[in-house]
């Protein structure tokens, strides 16, 4: 079973590749609206992304108001 | 008439099968501009068939997405001036225009399909549903957006969804408003295939060359068995979106949506 840890780590790993972001420049602290310059389009691409990663369903509603990636990352262990 | 260019949609028949393609940007808002050109459609959906056409393909060209559902602006921007009375009744006739071209793509006697990524919600959803197959690329998120402005679907999704896939999954994605992507579609039934980015197309043009080999006559004879149109329901849930929508707190929802300066219009 994933750790918070790894799971957040794999966020940021996957947010960097899909938005081409270096890894280094991304924190789990950090708010990714603002990091990636997503909008809310790109941040259900990144949601199904997640999903398809991670073999879980995440509903939208579970991250409203995550802007987050630790808190992204805590939403999606809950479901591992 | 074999190809036509308008302005939010355009179609061609290519290899017996009728392509129709949505470019209505941002994201094939259904509004009256696209009703209109979805009329012209119906009709020439009527007279394909006839021309011994076997299926039919709907996809979209805009990056975003099928199709993000009714045009919200264009209703608050149309509905505000109005007295009350007006105001439901323009609701209405655009409701029925929407579910007399739905109600021809539904009953069509070609093989329908559509072929769908990214945002396919509200109405947009409710095109697709049309069809009878889905088939989406993995960016596809589905939804029913409706309830956050204190509405339901409008063209048809309930009873179509209820039809074909019972009330459980349309309480789910209804009552919660949440999307859902083209795994959970896939195995709920909801899509019949689910493919790689940028593959609905393709592999819709591949299905759409398999179901033109078969009988015509024998395929529509199917499809009429399989795939009633639920007339009764269908009528109702206008009635319902009427009743709804003559509530105060429905403009103030669309209201505070065109409004919103946030960035976040897609998520609940």
């Amino acid at each position: 079973m994933k750790t918070l840890e790894q799971t957040t780590d794999e966020v940021l790993g996957l947010a960097s590749q899909h938005f081409g972001v270096p890894r280094e420049q991304l924190a789990p602290g950090d708010d990714f609206y603002k990091k990636l310059k997503i909008d809310s389009l790109q941040a259900l691409e990144m949601l199904t992304r997640l999903e398809n990663h991670f073999g879980i369903e995440l509903p939208d509603y579970e991250v409203q108001g995550v802007t987050d990636f630790r808190t992204l990352a805590s939403r999606i262990q809950a479901r591992l | 008439m074999t190809t036509h260019r308008g302005k939010a949609l355009s179609w061609e028949i290519k290899d017996e099968v009728l392509e129709l393609a949505l470019h209505h940007a941002p994201c094939n808002e259904i509004g009256t501009r696209m009703l209109g050109e979805l009329e012209g459609f119906a009709a020439a959906l009527e007279t394909a068939a006839s021309a011994g056409v076997g299926a039919v393909i709907v996809y979209s060209r805009q990056a975003p997405g099928f199709s993000a559902g009714a045009d919200l602006r264009e209703l608050y921007a149309g509905a505000l001036p109005l007295a009350p009375v007006a105001r439901a009744a323009g609701v209405r006739d655009f409701l029925e225009r929407i579910h007399r071209v739905l109600n021809i793509l539904d009953a069509s006697p070609m093989t329908t399909i559509a072929a769908v990524h990214g945002v396919t919600f509200g109405g947009g959803f409710e095109l697709a549903l049309a069809c009878d197959l889905i088939i989406a690329d993995k960016t596809t998120r589905f939804c029913f957006p409706e309830l956050r402005l204190g509405l339901v679907p409008g063209f048809g999704g309930i009873p179509r969804l209820k039809r074909d896939l019972g009330n459980g999954l349309v309480r789910d994605l209804l009552l919660t408003g949440r999307s859902i992507n083209a795994s959970k579609a896939l195995a709920s039934g909801l899509v019949s295939q689910a493919v790689g980015e940028g593959q609905s197309l393709r592999v819709a043009r591949a299905t759409a060359a398999q179901v033109g080999k078969f009988d015509r006559a024998a395929s529509a004879a199917a499809k009429r068995f399989l795939k009633p149109i639920p007339c009764e329901e269908l009528r109702r849930e206008i009635e319902l979106f009427c009743e709804l929508f003559a509530r105060p707190a429905v403009m103030e929802g669309l209201r505070k949506f065109v409004e919103s300066t946030a960035a976040h219009p897609y998520l609940p």
